[in-house]
């Protein structure tokens, strides 16, 4: 079902933006700092109320509240979990919207991401990468159509931005369409489908990595004189 | 093997209940003491029933509060509303009002509900929580403000003693009229934080993803003022300010519970039962010259515990 925004504005934040997202693909969000990524999420995710413009699923105005929720996961920059509960205690918090226990989907949640041995562990035990990963199963747990998660990657060493990519990549091959926002352009070059930059609130760019980060794009919006060095699907950004 | 806290603390209360009707100055013995039935009926049966309705009231808002604002130091008396019931209260000895066993605890729910439809005004159009928390903040130090005046302006030495020993919290000499107006009030309270819980436990991963998991803000923040204002305000309406109850009971619970908020609410209502019963029949027992008021029994108790609370934090900080 397709994730679409319609001319949506924020005041100081987003203006006219429109982009439409298909399932089963990853789709970075990428611009400098400022530029209205986590903006533009949080309007595809239905937590910020546009001032002008709409954000549609599936051709459709965003369903309300639960339904809303059972359709759209979403994962905050911020990783918080103000009490200790179990790892599994954490993922089955992905079921509410649905309002039961899931305790299939919540050990299906477990098991894709590698954490189903430390399902009973408190939270606080674990290291940054689990507690990462299951975050994730969190929002895996609720089995939505949409994932959407800012800067999942941020804080994670390269071994644990590789693991968790992969758990989203097998999420979008199910079907699910996955948007992220993403700092790392090469991250961004080497694994998703489609790449949104973002630049002081509009929209920069918008194809597959190769055109939506080429050397004149971020040259363009970041400022910066880059070169891409490598293989596709092996580069790496020299920049200055 | 993790204890389950409905039945550990249903055990607890089936134990002490009786043992609290017996407990007194004089112990009662059924079989030989004089008119051994008309005293259980009419003192220690309503007190005991007020000391589990109060506690458990305190123990549901505590452990609510505690999930609402995500700090393990919040207590329900925080946020304005046991103020504004007190204020309440206070205004009903101030105007002579007191004597009547009705206008008192009428007094002090309209206090209660003042606060609750400050709080409700000024925090509820945003639904966010610091707001909430500071106007809360502002309302308990308005009302604790204009307590001090009317204290100070009270009209006679009589009006200020009666003001100022109320304050202190107690179950003494009360009866089925309390029981009475504060049972419903109380139920109805728990009911409502109950049905916040599934909120609450969203809350954990903050109000972003709360949000996206489908919770209103403003929903979740109406049933916390509501449950906290009629289990609180009903709290303080028929004992005065107990304080304490709703921050140390949360933390006994915690560890027993999985630590989602929700499955904090009930056995936290059946420990502060229990807390309460327990500690008001430790006030009556004790061999003082006067009884020892219920609210400065569980401020001696709490109080420390809080200091030990701040300690064992500041520790886990460092390490």
């Amino acid at each position: 079902m397709t994730l679409a925004a319609r001319a949506l504005t924020v005041a100081k934040r987003l203006a006219d933006v429109s982009v439409s997202l298909e399932p089963g693909r990853i789709t970075a969000i990428c611009g400098p700092n400022g530029a209205g990524k986590s903006t533009l999420l949080q309007c595809l995710a239905g937590l910020i109320e546009p001032d002008g413009g709409q954000v549609l699923l599936g051709g459709a105005p965003l369903p309300p509240g639960r339904e809303r929720a059972q359709r759209i996961g979403y994962l905050p920059q911020v990783g918080e979990v103000a009490w200790d509960l179990s790892v599994a205690g954490l993922a089955a918090l992905g079921r509410l919207p649905h309002g039961d226990r899931g305790e299939a989907q919540v050990a299906a949640a477990l098991a894709a991401v590698d954490l189903a041995h430390l399902a009973l562990r408190p939270v606080s035990t674990l290291s940054g990468g689990e507690r990462a990963r299951a975050l994730l199963a969190r929002v895996l747990a609720g089995e939505p159509g949409w994932i959407l998660a800012d800067e999942p990657l941020a804080a994670l060493d390269l071994a644990h931005q590789l693991a968790l990519l992969a758990r989203l990549r097998e999420a979008a091959d199910r079907g699910a369409g996955v948007v992220l926002v993403l700092h790392d352009l090469a991250l961004a070059m080497n694994h998703v489908d489609g790449v949104l930059v973002l630049d002081r609130g509009t929209l920069a760019a918008d194809g597959t990595p190769a055109e939506a980060l080429s050397e004149d794009a971020i040259a363009r919006v970041w400022g910066l004189t880059a070169r891409w060095l490598g293989e596709p699907g092996a580069r790496a950004l020299t920049a200055s | 093997m993790m204890i389950r806290p409905i039945p550990l603390f249903t055990l607890l209360l089936v134990l002490a209940i009786p043992l609290s009707l017996l407990a007194g100055r004089v112990w009662l013995d059924p079989w030989t003491t004089p008119n051994a039935a008309v005293i259980l009926a009419q003192l220690r049966l309503p007190r005991a029933l007020l000391a589990l309705i109060v506690g458990a009231g305190l123990g549901a808002a505590g452990a609510a509060m505690q999930g609402y604002l995500r700090n393990p130091l919040a207590d329900p008396g925080l946020f304005g509303i046991a103020p504004g019931a007190a204020l309440g209260a206070v205004a009903s000895f101030w105007f002579g009002y007191a004597a009547s066993a009705w206008l008192l605890p009428v007094f002090a729910l309209v206090g209660a509900g003042g606060a609750m439809a400050l709080l409700a005004l000024i925090a509820g159009r945003s639904a966010g929580i610091a707001l909430f928390t500071l106007a809360g903040m502002m309302i308990a130090s308005l009302a604790g403000a204009l307590m001090s005046l009317a204290i100070s302006l009270a009209p006679n030495a009589f009006a200020m003693s009666e003001i100022v020993t109320w304050l202190m919290g107690a179950l003494t000499d009360r009866g089925w009229t309390e029981v009475r107006l504060a049972a419903p009030l109380t139920l109805a309270g728990i009911v409502l934080l109950r049905l916040a819980g599934p909120g609450l436990d969203a809350l954990t991963l903050g109000e972003p993803a709360a949000r996206s998991l489908g919770v209103s803000p403003a929903r979740l923040q109406a049933l916390l003022i509501l449950g906290t204002g009629l289990t609180v305000g009903s709290g303080v309406a028929v004992a005065g300010i107990v304080g304490f109850v709703g921050l140390i009971v949360p933390h006994l619970v915690r560890p027993l519970t999985d630590r989602r908020p929700s499955a904090l609410i009930v056995p936290s209502a059946l420990a502060g039962a229990l807390l309460v019963l327990v500690a008001d029949c430790v006030c009556r027992v004790l061999p003082l010259v006067t009884e020892l008021r219920l609210g400065i029994a569980l401020s001696l108790v709490g109080a420390p515990f809080f200091l030990w609370l701040l300690l064992r934090m500041r520790r886990e900080a460092w390490l």
